[in-house]
């Protein structure tokens, strides 16, 4: 009785393993610190857009709260960084910390508001990101205001250390790359993030995750078969609130900086929910290649177009159209072709071609 | 003692009274049929007990225990299961997890699953296929599967064999009869000839109201109340 998976399936999940190993070994694929930079981001966006598709693909929640619990993670590691000084102890603290707000005001929410119509949870969902918000901004004593707080990460992960010396010394290196703090402080991004992405995917190949997509698809029809969908929404908005709120302490010992528009701004809610429509909600496998269209459109975009301009140089009117100023909208533009030519996402419209009907 | 009681249940929906004043004993075993014209309120009466609608005033007790102030889950766990109208299924999981999902341990009992074979072997041919793939027989057989995959002591089926095949409505005839030897099966039917050749009682429900109990054979064999009750001729 078992099934071989389509060549689209096997095609989706080869290119998440082609993501993850240029991923592993991005610091000695790239050597420039912005290349590291972006990476260090794309493990970030993986992880928050894989627990957000829990919510929103898996389970048909559709929440805006998804960086504030984000920001609860960073800001609690960034704020025990900055109090208690550079340690393993303050890591561990705040994020702990974090994470306990997370999963707290999760339940708070869930409990109160999952049982009304979707829109309203939503309305619910972005009145309390607005809420974390302005407390992040009013609380400057705490959270540094608007300006955001800077600090310094454990000494491992500072970029001086050095993990291996030759014999001169000096800090050792492998294929050329300095085997440094940065270095280390990369591999903990990345470790941490691939733990998380697995735990999702593992998550959603449970019957817990079965009972998720039957939520999904007739809340009173799981309710007949012996489900408490309240309980079952609850405990998904929590865990996925707990997975941002890590995803939000690594990005924060990662940057040494937590403010409002790295850890709590609006536009992070934008670009994961881009992220998860291009990749294919309720995909889970969509999380890795939409994350990483959009860091890279983001970071590369403006300089690749500033390029093509550059080489139109003599033809009339297209410069102008590949002006790098005009990135935005050739990102737009991008992301409707995207949505038209793949309505379910990357993954969600490749994943059956090739199916036996 | 009845299996299932309703008494003086009433249920509105929005601002419409469904049901009215439904007083109803469900004996333990076999198949008992809730008979009605369309929007007399069967369906109505299978949600309300299912707690899928909250029946107020009036009470169902279930083995002499209230369960009108239950969720549906907790009504689902104390051993009634459903299968709703329209082969209501999840389809987009496969065969094989629509079934897991009404297992208690997520796991299933070999003798059970051997039994459903046997009454539906198309389940077993498409166990990895989608269920929104499947034809609409099928996807009532899975419903009913689903139904008794694990020990049940009632089953509340609401008409299914609406939109069917006649030959795939004689094979789920012959399932439920099946079913019903070790199960007690409330049925909401309204195709009068299946209701009859698997009704041991039965009732009648119009407006909200039942307006008639008795046995199956005595009102199979009363073609006047028949055409009185659900306007039915001979």
């Amino acid at each position: 009785m078992s099934q071989s998976l389509p060549k689209g399936a096997i095609f989706i999940k080869t290119l998440v393993l082609f993501i993850g190993a240029l991923l592993l070994f991005a610091p000695f694929l790239f050597q420039d610190t912005r290349s590291l930079e972006v990476a260090a981001r794309i493990c970030i966006f993986v992880v928050l857009v894989a627990s957000y598709d829990l919510l929103i693909g898996y389970t048909g929640i559709v929440s805006f709260a998804h960086t504030m619990f984000f920001g609860f993670g960073a800001y609690g590691a960034a704020i025990a960084l900055r109090q208690m000084g550079p340690g393993w102890d303050a890591v561990v603290l705040g994020g702990l910390t974090g994470l306990a707000v997370s999963i707290i005001v999760a339940t708070v929410i869930g409990l109160l508001s999952l049982r009304v119509k979707a829109i309203f949870f939503a309305m619910i969902t972005l009145a309390a990101a607005s809420v974390a918000m302005v407390l992040a901004s009013q609380l400057s004593n705490l959270t540094g205001g608007e300006d955001g707080i800077t600090y310094r990460a454990p000494e491992i992960f500072k970029t001086a250390n050095k993990l291996m010396v030759n014999e001169d010394g000096k800090v050792a290196r492998l294929f050329g790359v300095k085997l440094n703090g940065k270095l280390a402080a990369y591999y903990f991004v990345f470790g941490t993030c691939l733990v998380m992405f697995i735990f999702c995917l593992r998550m959603v190949a449970s019957p817990l995750g079965t009972v998720l997509k039957a939520i999904r698809e007739n809340e009173a029809r799981a309710e007949a078969v012996g489900y408490r969908v309240v309980a079952y929404r609850t405990f998904v908005f929590c865990i996925a609130a707990g997975l941002a709120s890590l995803a939000g302490t690594v990005y924060a010992i990662w940057l040494k900086y937590t403010g409002p528009d790295t850890a709590l701004a609006f536009n992070i809610m934008i670009d994961i929910l881009l992220m998860v429509v291009i990749g294919g909600m309720g995909t889970m496998y969509g999380a890795a290649i939409g994350a990483v269209l959009l860091v890279l459109a983001q970071y590369y975009l403006r300089d690749l177009m500033g390029a093509a301009s550059e080489a139109m140089q003599g033809i009339p009117l297209l410069p102008e159209l590949f002006d790098a100023d005009r990135w935005l909208l050739w990102l737009g533009i991008i992301f409707i072709l995207l949505v038209y030519f793949f309505p379910k996402g990357i993954a969600g419209t490749l994943w059956d071609k090739g199916a036996r009907p | 003692m009845s299996l299932l009681s309703l008494t003086r249940m009433k249920t509105s929906i929005g601002q419409y009274h469904v049901l009215h004043d439904v007083t109803l004993d469900v004996p333990e075993g076999g198949v008992f049929v809730l008979l009605g014209r369309n929007g007399a309120g069967k369906t109505t009466t299978l949600r309300s007990i299912m707690g899928l609608w909250r029946p107020s005033p009036g009470s169902v007790t279930f083995r002499g225990e209230d369960i009108s102030g239950l969720h549906a889950s907790e009504i689902a766990r104390k051993g009634i299961s459903f299968v709703p109208e329209n082969m209501g299924i999840f389809g987009g999981l496969t065969v094989e997890e629509n079934l897991v999902l009404a297992t208690a341990k997520g796991r299933f009992d070999p003798a059970r699953l051997k039994r459903i074979y046997a009454l539906f072997p198309a389940l077993e041919q498409f166990w990895t296929k989608q269920a929104w793939s499947l034809s609409g027989g099928q996807k009532q057989m899975l419903a009913v599967a689903r139904a008794i995959i694990e020990r049940r002591e009632l089953i509340l089926v609401d008409e299914p064999t609406k939109g069917l095949a006649p030959a795939i409505i004689d094979g789920m005839a012959k399932a439920f009869a099946e079913i019903g030897a070790d199960t007690t099966i409330l049925l909401v039917e309204q195709n009068f000839n299946f209701a009859k050749r698997l009704g041991d009682g039965l009732a009648v429900i119009d407006d909200g109201r039942i307006v008639h109990t008795g046995t199956m054979p005595e009102f199979a064999a009363d073609t006047a109340l028949q055409e009185q009750l659900l306007s039915l001729s001979a």
